[in-house]
């Protein structure tokens, strides 16, 4: 016989001992994030320090982006969502509906940059009229040439290349340009991939294109940086580069954007929840630049800091999405004022 | 009506030529399909085999790409196979086998059969929906390997019944009549005398099924499947990832080191594979040697 007893014995053993491996009591304490590709690196980075330091937490990242993450998170699937944009309207009320509550932190900022070929010699500076009057919805088969976005530059086609509109990358950038969050024209290249748009904009003389800056860091020799000019003295004079420095000075407006994570209220009360998020916000300051992003500066982190240790619930953006020219320091120094009379403290 | 050998001579040269002509567009088309896998694996084994180390093996994920190794998600991958296959193999060969041996020939069983053609063609992201809604969030397994696994199973369950009822079909029925002439039941006959002689074939079934799930990301993705695992799965409900997920991060990454550990990964991928084929032809081999005695 070729199934002898004994080995149908054993098979079933081997079985059994498989599932009820499935009943032990998992011993690490998990935590679980989820969200935006943009925040990834900087979670990820995070939470291999952090568990260098404490092997028993155990912290797991994913990637749905920006709006997957929040659905994920309002259903009270993960702990931490990681958010390259505030939360919407429609995502406050379904976190409300399932009666999750959250903290909002600010962890770094992310600069946009707008690129093209090295071969192009006349795009060196665009405002931000002119990045409005080339991306709004009613550019959409009109605005198809250089020269029809400033005079003097070449009667050539123009190719426009940006991240996947599930992206909270593509709706800060039209919130910021075009006026109105997820409005833009529909005819470019889009991908959810930004090596592929590094990929598109480096081998086509006549692209345009928009992505994190960390991305353009990593590719400096097949791409062109455009300066962006949004014509207010008070952001600096001219165009600004999207560099680190333009970035922290603030002068690099309007594409530069703080980036969060989102920590629910439940969780927080877990403390190793409670320990990973102060990790984050202390530890995290340098890997923040060391993944290639911009750290937030240190007193903007201790704001953020007491935000979490009193429990400010919501988001400082009003939830109502993305909101642009604002400085976090500003925000967060009028909420914490307005907070003081009636502090709350963690139970 | 007769040729004058001169026009006969001709036709013959056409045909010939037709003959060289074809021949050479088969052997063009194979060329075309080989230099592409060819470029493939040589343009991967160029970027990533400077990255191949035990380092790598044995390594979490990092930011940092020089460090950065692929041990969570091979294990993920290599668990998520033998559980899909602990729990594929059995349900695929029953079906198979009541459909081939039990079931009357009938509308109800040729709609049966045309169900499972058709699953086996749907795209693997709608078991990926599936599984979320069905194991993930209805039978709350979570993010789990266990969630991952049946979902996996789902995907090649047809592909596992589809082989194992051509091995049963390929059973001389002279063995089963042998067999009942000898007074044994319907089941003593399947199970001492069937299921033997088919099982090379659908081991080999099983196996290629098993193949084509460890390349896929989609329907894991769907269900939750995590990127950024730096602990091994200890139970079958701990979370997991796998090897095409975490290959599509490091390609998606700016940084140009992510971009040999991607390629290094591809390699360790072909090369679990290779493996898993590897076995199934020596399975086969040892099993047929014993049919033909």
């Amino acid at each position: 016989m070729w199934i002898t007893k004994n080995n149908l014995i054993r098979t079933a053993l081997a079985v059994g001992l498989l599932l009820g491996a499935a009943e032990a009591v998992v011993a690490a304490e998990l935590i679980k994030v989820d969200g935006s590709s943009t925040v990834y690196p900087i979670t990820e980075a995070v939470a291999e320090e952090f568990q260098k330091k404490s092997p028993n937490i155990h912290v797991t990242i994913g990637i749905s982006g920006t709006g997957g993450g929040f659905k994920k998170f309002c259903n009270g699937e993960t702990d931490i969502s990681d958010a390259s944009r505030p939360i919407k309207p429609s995502e406050v009320d379904l976190c409300k509906e399932n009666r999750i509550k959250y903290i909002e932190l600010p962890v770094a900022y992310d600069g946009l940059a707008v690129m093209v070929h090295p071969s192009n010699t006349w795009a060196t500076s665009m405002t931000v009229k002119e990045l409005k009057k080339l991306w709004e919805p009613q550019a959409q088969g009109k605005i198809k040439r250089w020269n029809q976005i400033r005079t003097g530059w070449p009667d050539k086609e123009i190719h426009l290349f940006g991240p996947g509109v599930d992206s909270g990358t593509y709706d800060y950038f039209t919130e910021a340009v075009v006026g109105k969050e997820h409005s833009s024209r529909g005819d470019f290249t889009a991908s959810e991939d930004d090596n592929v748009l590094v990929q598109g904009i480096a081998t086509d003389p006549l692209a345009l294109g928009f992505f994190g800056m960390a991305y353009f860091e990593h590719n400096k020799d097949k791409l062109q940086l455009v300066g962006i000019d949004d014509e207010k003295a008070e952001n600096g004079n001219g165009p600004v580069l999207a560099t680190y420095e333009n970035v922290v000075n603030g002068t690099y407006q309007p594409l530069a954007r703080p980036i969060f994570i989102y920590v629910s209220t439940k969780a927080a009360a877990r403390p190793e929840v409670r320990e990973f998020v102060k990790f984050y916000l202390n530890a995290g300051r340098p890997l923040v630049k060391e993944v290639g992003y911009v750290a937030l500066p240190d007193k903007v982190y201790d704001l953020v800091l007491q935000r979490f240790d009193k429990q400010v619930l919501g988001s400082v953006f009003g939830g109502k999405g993305s909101k642009v020219g604002v400085t976090l320091e500003s925000l967060l120094t009028a909420e914490a004022k307005a907070q003081e009379p009636q502090e709350r403290s963690l139970p | 009506m007769k040729l004058p050998s001169k026009e006969l001579n001709k036709i013959l040269v056409r045909r010939y030529w037709a003959d060289r002509v074809f021949r050479l567009c088969a052997v063009t088309m194979l060329l075309i399909t080989l230099g592409t896998l060819a470029a493939l694996l040589i343009d991967v084994f160029i970027d990533g085999a400077g990255r191949l180390s035990w380092p790598f093996l044995t390594s979490f994920p990092s930011r940092k790409p020089e460090q950065a190794g692929i041990l969570s998600a091979l294990v993920g991958t290599v668990y998520l196979m033998i559980l899909t296959v602990v729990i594929a193999f059995p349900v695929g060969v029953g079906a198979a086998v009541y459909l081939e041996e039990y079931a009357r020939r009938g509308w109800l069983s040729r709609l049966i059969e045309l169900n499972i053609a058709n699953l086996a063609g749907v795209p693997s992201i709608i078991y990926g929906l599936l599984g979320l809604e069905l194991f993930v969030r209805a039978m709350r397994l979570e993010e789990s390997l266990l969630a991952g696994a049946l979902t996996m199973s789902l995907l090649v369950l047809p592909l596992v019944i589809i082989a194992s009822r051509e091995a049963l079909r390929a059973v001389p029925p002279s063995i089963r009549e042998a067999s009942f002439a000898l007074g044994a039941s319907l089941w003593q006959t399947i199970w001492n005398q069937v299921l033997p002689l088919a099982f090379p074939g659908i081991l080999t079934g099983a196996i290629l099924a098993a193949s084509r799930a460890i390349g896929e990301a989609a329907p894991l993705i769907t269900i939750g499947a995590l990127t950024y695992i730096a602990f091994l799965p200890d139970s079958l409900v701990a979370p997991f990832t796998v090897m095409p997920i975490q290959i599509f991060n490091w390609v998606s990454r700016p940084q140009k080191g992510f971009f040999e550990a991607a390629a290094a990964a591809i390699i360790v991928l072909l090369a679990v594979l290779l493996l898993m084929n590897a076995v199934a032809v020596y399975l086969r081999q040892k099993y047929q040697k014993r049919m033909n005695l």
